[in-house]
């Protein structure tokens, strides 16, 4: 059951088309519906997708649970948070140093846990993950602890700050797209190749003289500067964080999101993103009339029940569980649409047309 | 900074002692899934807090005698282990551990959402076993429920011993740690024992949870931590090894209580994934396989 996650394989220029209609859609989404609340949903969305194509990339590809990847997220919003509102530094170049330093914690992170095998980085990240919250929650000289970092001052670009919802919704999905686009190069280089060889059997990867500790630091790395620049890109739409937003629950939500786009599929991430942040709000409106309690904390319930549906019935997905069965619908139709013909243009034989 | 005295240590000694009798608890069930069904089982944390609430439910709302709702409680939540293993695990059994590991997460935070929709975010308590003033020893107060807390594990770890060592069921499920498919192969249910392993660790859980309950209040949330705890505990004895973990577990219970005492409490819970962390280096220096022993 090694191969339980086939990778969706896309032509390079199927993955081109893909990211044209992607952001034709993009492009167009706010003619057609510009209110705030829908634009702030993008936003997140929008950055949201961005940590979880990193993810994909680690779990899918890497084969490795990451249950800190929340810690990455705010490592990057409280990096670009302190050297804006408190360095005064320029947000980008906040945000490329949030990154290095996020980048380098990972490796630093990732060296010993890539020594072993199994649920060790599940482990791993899952304590960095506490540990990071707990540091941010409790250097309050820094952090500001649990009352958050106010002031963060907002991006520009070439002296124009970036103010309006729409203007962000752009610049982020930009960023989105460019990740999907690396990612996505990635997957079909030599790195992703080698991944995949060590997701398949590690043993017979290591055979062939895949590298295997290195290259999962590696994915590693990279899905930790994903998280990073998602986290800064966060940290100045909000103007404002403070540690609730990446704790364990976000993680777990992370982790969500990548499952129900598909593990090891890059393209899936947009969908997963959006489509458990699309539930997280209908849960929102609908829970509160269903209980008494109206916190807005049950949504945990539909997503745990979620999440393991998903794992035992479509371990690879909701994206590629639903492209497979598209092509299997539309390939038996084919199928039976050729078999019509052949059998009434040879009338006469009553050979039996076996149906795929 | 003030002067600490031998009593002080000592106080921290003997009730970080307790607190990690209950680590061990949950550590030792963790390590129990794992090596007969080869799932870490990230729900383990919520077992304990069904375990804590049931027991409140039927104490306060059916008006059991303690002991009884205590046992229910316990009875219950390996019900509960049961079915949770039956319904989650089992379908998926074949999948690699990665979509396992989601799977138990899942669980863990339906489980949760259950008990915040049937008894809400306001934390409850359970009465002390018994009533009386505390013990001093050498200075240092240990109230009567960290007794019973001790007690208890060391009641629960004896039963374990036993079951593994000296009855057949016990030793099949044994068996099935050291090698499934031999197993299989001469005659032992596997299936059936995968159910036992979880039924056994939610037990464990449920007790670690009603102990506790008397000290600290009972929550909805408070299985994750708790859960996470058990974790360290499990790793320290490197998933496999259980008197390992027992000590690690004891260990971990004695640094946090000294770390809580002497630094700041703020931190507590960070130290013990600063151990996890120091833990899973060590693994790759292969320090704990120099003692290594299955279950």
């Amino acid at each position: 059951m090694s191969a339980l996650w086939k990778p969706g394989f896309a032509s390079q220029r199927a993955n081109w088309l893909g990211v044209l209609l992607l952001a034709l859609f993009l492009g167009t989404f706010p003619l057609w519906l510009n209110t705030p609340y829908a634009l702030s949903t993008m936003v997140l969305i929008g950055i949201y997708t961005i940590v979880t194509i990193g993810l994909c990339l680690l779990m899918g590809y890497g084969g490795q649970v990451s249950l800190g990847q929340a810690a990455f997220f705010g490592l990057g919003a409280y990096g670009s948070a302190i050297l804006t509102a408190k360095g005064g530094w320029s947000p980008w170049a906040a945000m490329i140093v949030a990154a290095v330093g996020t980048g380098l914690i990972a490796y630093l992170v990732g060296i010993p846990i890539f020594r072993l095998r199994g649920h060790y980085l599940a482990m791993g990240t899952l304590a960095f993950g506490v540990v990071t919250y707990i540091v941010l929650n409790e250097w309050k000289q820094l952090t500001g602890g649990a009352t958050g970092l106010p002031g963060i001052p907002r991006l520009s670009i070439a002296g124009m700050v970036i103010k309006s919802d729409l203007a962000y919704y752009y610049l982020v999905w930009l960023f989105a797209l460019f990740a999907l686009i690396i990612a996505l190069n990635i997957v079909n280089s030599r790195i992703g190749r080698a991944l995949r060889a060590i997701r398949d059997s590690e043993q017979a990867a290591e055979s062939l003289g895949v590298e295997i500790s290195r290259y999962k630091l590696q994915v590693m790395v990279i899905s930790a500067l994903y998280a990073s620049v998602a986290g800064s890109l966060y940290a100045h739409y909000m103007i404002f964080i403070s540690p609730t937003a990446f704790d364990f629950g976000v993680s777990v939500r992370l982790v969500l999101m990548a499952a129900v786009g598909g593990l090891a599929s890059i393209w899936g991430a947009p969908f997963g993103t959006a489509a458990v942040t699309l539930l997280t709000l209908g849960l929102r409106e609908l829970i509160p009339l269903l209980t008494q309690y109206g916190t807005g904390e049950y949504q945990i319930i539909a997503y745990g029940i979620l999440l393991v549906i998903i794992m035992i019935f479509m371990p690879e997905g909701l994206v590629t569980a639903s492209v497979k069965l598209w092509r299997y619908k539309l390939r038996s139709w084919i199928m039976a649409v050729v078999a019509k013909m052949s059998s009434s243009g040879r009338s006469g034989s009553s050979g039996h047309v076996k149906s795929a | 900074m003030p002067q600490y005295i031998f009593r002080d240590y000592l106080q921290f000694l003997v009730s970080g002692v307790s607190t990690g009798c209950i680590y061990v608890l949950i550590g030792l069930g963790l390590i129990t899934i794992y090596n007969v069904t080869g799932v870490i089982n990230l729900a383990q944390g919520e077992f304990v807090m069904l375990g804590a609430m049931l027991a409140v439910a039927y104490y306060q709302g059916l008006h059991l005698p303690l002991v009884i709702a205590f046992l229910l409680a316990v009875l219950s939540v390996m019900i509960i282990g049961a079915l949770v293993q039956r319904l989650t695990i089992h379908p998926a059994r074949h999948a690699p551990e990665v979509t396992l590991i989601i799977i138990t997460i899942g669980t863990a935070i339906t489980l949760r959402g259950i008990g915040l929709l049937a008894w809400g975010t306001t934390p409850r308590s359970l009465p002390e076993f018994s009533t009386g003033a505390p013990l001093v020893l050498w200075g240092a107060v240990l109230s009567r429920q960290r007794l019973w807390i001790m007690g208890t594990a060391a009641f629960v770890l004896l039963l374990l011993y036993l079951f593994f060592e000296f009855t057949l069921l016990g030793k099949a499920v044994r068996a099935c740690a050291i090698n499934r498919r031999v197993s299989q192969l001469v005659g032992i249910n596997t299936e059936f024992m995968a159910l036992l392993a979880y039924a056994l660790s939610a037990g464990m859980g449920a007790v670690a949870g009603i102990v506790i309950a008397p000290l600290t209040l009972v929550s909805y949330d408070m299985g994750l931590v708790l859960g996470l705890k058990g974790f360290v505990v499990a790793i320290m004895g490197g998933l496999v090894n259980a008197p390992v973990a027992v000590a690690g577990g004891l260990l971990l219970g004695v640094f946090e209580s000294l770390a809580a005492g002497t630094l700041s409490s703020g931190f507590k819970d960070a130290l013990a994934f600063l151990v996890l962390l120091v833990v899973l280096l060590g693994r790759t220096m292969q320090l704990t396989e120099l003692f290594r022993r299955r279950v």
